[in-house]
């Protein structure tokens, strides 16, 4: 198991390293210098020349590369050139948006998924499989934005259930949440369509093997069978597919939170690219990719966690 | 089943026919604006209504399917161009260096999405339909080259191929002559896919602004311009993403179609 763990941490080492090289090169790609490109044209030779000091531009390249990491590891971030406070503080504000929202978002996806999957694997072939199929395709190819504006266009704007944008902040937990209640909605149903889909075939998948029939020989129904013994070995492929979909939840926030006026990573991102702020889009994104790296890395533990097999293979 | 693949293909052909007759004709001019026809609801001048504008709404729908079925097929293109080769490669030299390094780069790009490699590519290059395109392009490569690997590894312990090894062909040719041609139908399922998964980026890309720019016509961007105006006129948001919707729910369904017809091993619960 050490030597498993071991494994997975140099992968998430080296992933990481390989990642900040890759976004630390697109920025140094940029167009002119970074000083230059986020002053814009009409910028004076002094202020710009000022702004390459700041940034330590004049440094060397690999220098430059090492100081980035070195602060992200300490946890400074650089600081925001149009805010003007610590990116770390930025994300930090955002973060208490963009992670409950993705957190209440897979939450749904997998209250809806699982009995969808499970009734539809229980009855595989019949009518109410085929009437479950069909409305995992249907949510496949929503596009979350657009099921987005015809929530807020019934539940915020006719019926006035909930608010149709914005975010009151968490000092009302309920308000909060509530704020949060249909972004999360319109981010789950297209990923519960696919992850109801993925438990399906994994739970019929099982159902042909040995340990299902001993189940039913010893008088379990085939609905018991699949939920004491099919189900747990139906979550390796549930799990990867979760594990992809909280990355992509996370950066699928980043277009919601666009539609509800919500202040996360998301609008934090966009307003940085159109103020030209490198740092924070830097940053930032490699904050994401770090999101994404971590929860894979956590996905390979929990296999061997489900699948002691594992455990024993690097 | 059967019922499901001709849906499929006619929402795909449907799609692919709006956007190819935009090209020649559409029932009004996309570019015109008419203001004092501004929030018309669908009537028998125009079909679908107008927007904000006054242009019509069917006519953007056509030139928008040809934005969307474009980025979405090079997008697919740059996948199968890099990602196959790369797959092969890795198959053929399996176990090697150059297996591992294909691999670990696959999961570092599978470590950036779609969004977060357009969001790094516009903040550098600014918006446009082409940095879409490189945006899910890039995503497509280790799609590709892993389906390619995986169906490849399979191939080579089979004994025709270990006949064409006998016979003296290199890897690199058995690759192209024999593993390629016996790949090509997953490929096509795995096209169709990439294809569809391409079309819901593009139009996420789009709406956001990180896309296609004006005066190129745009589904995303066209429910961007709506979501302002959804109380006044319901119709200018609802058809854009109607097309959206029917568009992917096609190439979906013909996807599993023709994973059903030119695999039948791939015949799977899915």
């Amino acid at each position: 198991m050490q030597r498993y763990i071991l494994g997975r941490l140099v992968s998430l080492g080296l992933s990481l390293l390989a990642a900040s090289l890759v976004i630390f090169a697109v920025i140094e790609v940029v167009p002119g210098d970074p000083a230059s490109y986020m002053l814009g044209l009409n910028a004076s030779e002094d202020t710009v020349a000022a702004l390459r000091d700041r940034l330590g531009l004049n440094q060397p390249v690999p220098l430059r590369y090492l100081h980035w990491v070195a602060g992200m590891i300490a946890g400074d971030f650089g600081q925001s050139y149009t805010y003007k406070v610590p990116v770390a503080d930025l994300v930090a504000q955002r973060l208490v948006v963009s992670l409950p929202l993705a957190g209440y978002a897979l939450a749904l996806a997998v209250l809806i998924a699982f009995p969808a999957g499970l009734l539809a694997a229980g009855r595989h072939g019949g009518p109410t499989d085929a009437a479950v199929m069909g409305a995992t395709q249907v949510g496949i190819a929503l596009p979350n934005f657009w099921f987005a504006m015809l929530l807020v266009l019934a539940f915020a704007l006719h019926w006035r259930i909930f608010p149709a944008g914005g975010f009151p902040g968490w000092d009302s937990p309920g308000a909060g949440l509530r704020a949060l209640t249909l972004p999360a909605v319109a981010l789950a149903l297209p990923q519960a369509a696919i992850l109801a889909r993925v438990l399906r075939a994994a739970l019929i998948e099982t159902l042909g093997q040995d340990y299902i029939r001993t189940a039913r020989a010893k008088g379990l129904s085939e609905g018991q069978a699949i939920l004491r013994h099919g189900l747990r070995n139906a979550m390796i492929p549930v799990m990867t597919i979760m594990g992809m979909q909280f990355s992509f939840l996370l950066a699928g926030a980043i277009i919601i939170e666009n539609v509800f006026y919500l202040p996360g990573l998301g609008r934090l991102i966009f307003q940085a690219i159109t103020q030209r702020d490198l740092i924070v889009v830097e940053s930032v994104v490699m904050i994401l990719v770090f999101a994404v790296i971590l929860v894979t890395f956590l996905v390979d533990l929990a296999y061997a966690a489900i699948d002691p097999r594992l455990r024993r293979r690097v | 089943m059967r019922a499901a693949f001709a849906l499929g293909l006619g929402l795909s052909f449907a799609a692919l026919a709006a956007a190819l007759v935009s090209l020649v004709w559409t029932p009004h001019d996309v570019t015109a604006l008419a203001i004092a026809e501004r929030l018309r609801p669908p009537s028998a001048a125009h079909w679908l209504g107008t927007d904000h504008f006054g242009r019509d709404i069917a006519s953007m729908l056509m030139a928008g399917a040809r934005t969307s079925i474009a980025v979405a097929l090079v997008a697919v293109g740059i996948g199968l161009g890099l990602g196959v080769p790369l797959g092969l490669l890795a198959a053929a030299r399996r176990g090697t260096l150059a297996d591992e390094v294909v691999m670990r780069g696959n999961d570092l790009i599978f470590a950036f999405p779609s969004l977060v490699i357009a969001i790094l590519i516009t903040a550098v290059f600014g918006p446009s339909a082409v940095n879409a395109i490189i945006a899910i392009g890039i995503f497509n490569v280790p799609v590709f080259a892993r389906v390619t690997r995986g169906a490849a590894l399979s191939l080579w312990t089979l004994d025709f191929i270990r006949a064409a090894e006998v016979a003296g062909k290199g890897r690199i040719r058995i690759s192209a002559e024999h593993i390629l041609p016996n790949v090509a139908s997953l490929l096509v399922v795995q096209g169709t896919i990439q294809f569809s998964l391409g079309i819901l980026a593009e139009a996420g890309l789009s709406y956001v602004g990180l896309g296609a720019q004006p005066p190129l016509p745009s589904w995303g961007r066209m429910l961007a311009e709506a979501q302002t105006m959804v109380t006044l006129a319901p119709h200018v948001a609802i058809f854009p993403g109607l097309a959206i919707v029917l568009t992917v729910l096609g190439l979906n369904l013909m996807g599993d179609g023709l994973r059903d017809r030119l695999d039948p091993r791939l015949r799977r619960a899915a």
